[in-house]
C-alpha cells in the first residue's frame, strides 16, 4: 500500500479476555470517555456558573444561555405544546453527538465514526418513538400499520424499521467519511505541509459538517416523534 | 501468467468499490436542486430566511442517505471484505 502511514481506522488499545471471548478497549472507548469528561466539566462549570447567575452576564454564562434558549426554540418550533417533555432528552444527545463530531479538532478518532456508536442512538430514537406511539394511541398503534389497505402492511413495517438504521447510518456516514478523507490526505501530504492544509479540512468536515449532522440527528427524532405524537 | 484467486477477489473489490461511489451522484443532483429552490425562495420572501435554511438543510440531509449507502458498500468492500472468507 502506497499510503502505508494512512490511518483511520479503530485500534485495540487494551486485550482483556471476558467469558472466554477476547475482547478490546478501542480508541473509540478512549475517545468517548474523554469526551464525556469533556462534557461533565463543561456542565459543572455551568452549573456552578449559573446557582450565581449575574444580571449583566460575562461570556461564558452568554454562551449557556445562548445554547439552552437555541435548543429551546428549536424544539418548540416542531413539537409546538408537547416540547416541555422532549426538550431534556434532545438537549443531551445534541451536546454528545456534538462533543464527540468536534473530537475530531482534539487529534481523536471521532467515537460517532464508529457503527456501535451511532446504532445504540439510533435504537434509542427507535424506542422512544414506538413508545410515545403505544402512550398515545394504545393498540391503535398497532392497527394503523395495517392502514389504509391491509396490502401496504409490510411495507409500513419496513418503514418502521428503517428509522434507526437510517438514522444512525446517515450520522456514520457522514462522520466516517470525513475521517476517511482526513486520514488520507494526512498520510499524503509530506511531514512539512502537515501544518498548515488540513486545518481548512477541518473546518469543513469536524466543524460544518459535524454541526449540521448533529442538528439533522435532533430534527429527526423530533420528527418522527412528533408524527406519532401530534394530535389529529 | 496465473492469477490467484484472492488477488482476483482483491482487485475486483477495489473496482466494485468505486463503482458503489457512483451512487454519490444522485445526491449531488438532489442537493443541488435542493439549494437552488432555497435560493429562489429566499430571492421571493427574504423574511423566511432562517426557515427556509432549516428545511432545506434537513431535506439536504434526508437526500445525502442514498449516497451514504454507497459509501458504506464501498467501506465494507475495502476494509471489512467478506468476499475473503467465502474462498
Amino acid at each position: 500500500m502506497v499510503l502505508a502511514d494512512a490511518d483511520f481506522m479503530i485500534h485495540g488499545v487494551f486485550k482483556y479476555t471476558l467469558f472466554g471471548q477476547e475482547l478490546y478497549i478501542t480508541t473509540t472507548h478512549v475517545a468517548m470517555f474523554i469526551v464525556t469528561i469533556l462534557i461533565l466539566i463543561v456542565m459543572i462549570c455551568a452549573h456552578h456558573k449559573m446557582k450565581h447567575a449575574e444580571q449583566i452576564p460575562g461570556t461564558f454564562q452568554n454562551i449557556i444561555e445562548m445554547y439552552v434558549q437555541t435548543i429551546d426554540n428549536m424544539v418548540a418550533t416542531i413539537m409546538g405544546r408537547n416540547a416541555r417533555r422532549f426538550v431534556n432528552y434532545i438537549c443531551t444527545v445534541f451536546m454528545f453527538i456534538l462533543f464527540c463530531n468536534l473530537s475530531g479538532l482534539l487529534g481523536l478518532r471521532p467515537p460517532t465514526a464508529d457503527y456501535g456508536v451511532t446504532l445504540p442512538l439510533g435504537l434509542i430514537t427507535f424506542a422512544l418513538v414506538q413508545g410515545c406511539g403505544i402512550a398515545k394511541n394504545k393498540g391503535k398503534h398497532f392497527t394503523n400499520l395495517a392502514k389504509p389497505v391491509p396490502l401496504l402492511l409490510p411495507i409500513n413495517v419496513i418503514g418502521e424499521i428503517a428509522v434507526p438504521l437510517s438514522l444512525s447510518l446517515r450520522l456514520f456516514g457522514n462522520i466516517m467519511s470525513g475521517t476517511v478523507m482526513m486520514g488520507l490526505i494526512y498520510g499524503l501530504l509530506p511531514i512539512f505541509f502537515k501544518l498548515g492544509i488540513p486545518s481548512v479540512l477541518h473546518i469543513y468536515f469536524d466543524i460544518f459538517s459535524g454541526a449540521i449532522q448533529t442538528y439533522v440527528f435532533c430534527m429527526l427524532t423530533m420528527v418522527y416523534i412528533n408524527d406519532k405524537i401530534a394530535d389529529e | 501468467m496465473l492469477i490467484e484467486s484472492k488477488a482476483l477477489v482483491l482487485a475486483c473489490s477495489a473496482i466494485g468499490a468505486g463503482l458503489a461511489m457512483i451512487a454519490g451522484l444522485g445526491p449531488g443532483i438532489g442537493q443541488g436542486i435542493a439549494a437552488g429552490h432555497a435560493a429562489a425562495a429566499v430571492g421571493r420572501n427574504p423574511g423566511a430566511k432562517s426557515d427556509i435554511t432549516s428545511t432545506m438543510l434537513l431535506g439536504q440531509a434526508v437526500a445525502e442517505t442514498t449516497g451514504l449507502y454507497g459509501f458504506a458498500v464501498a467501506i465494507i468492500l475495502l476494509f471489512a471484505n467478506p468476499l475473503i472468507g467465502k474462498l
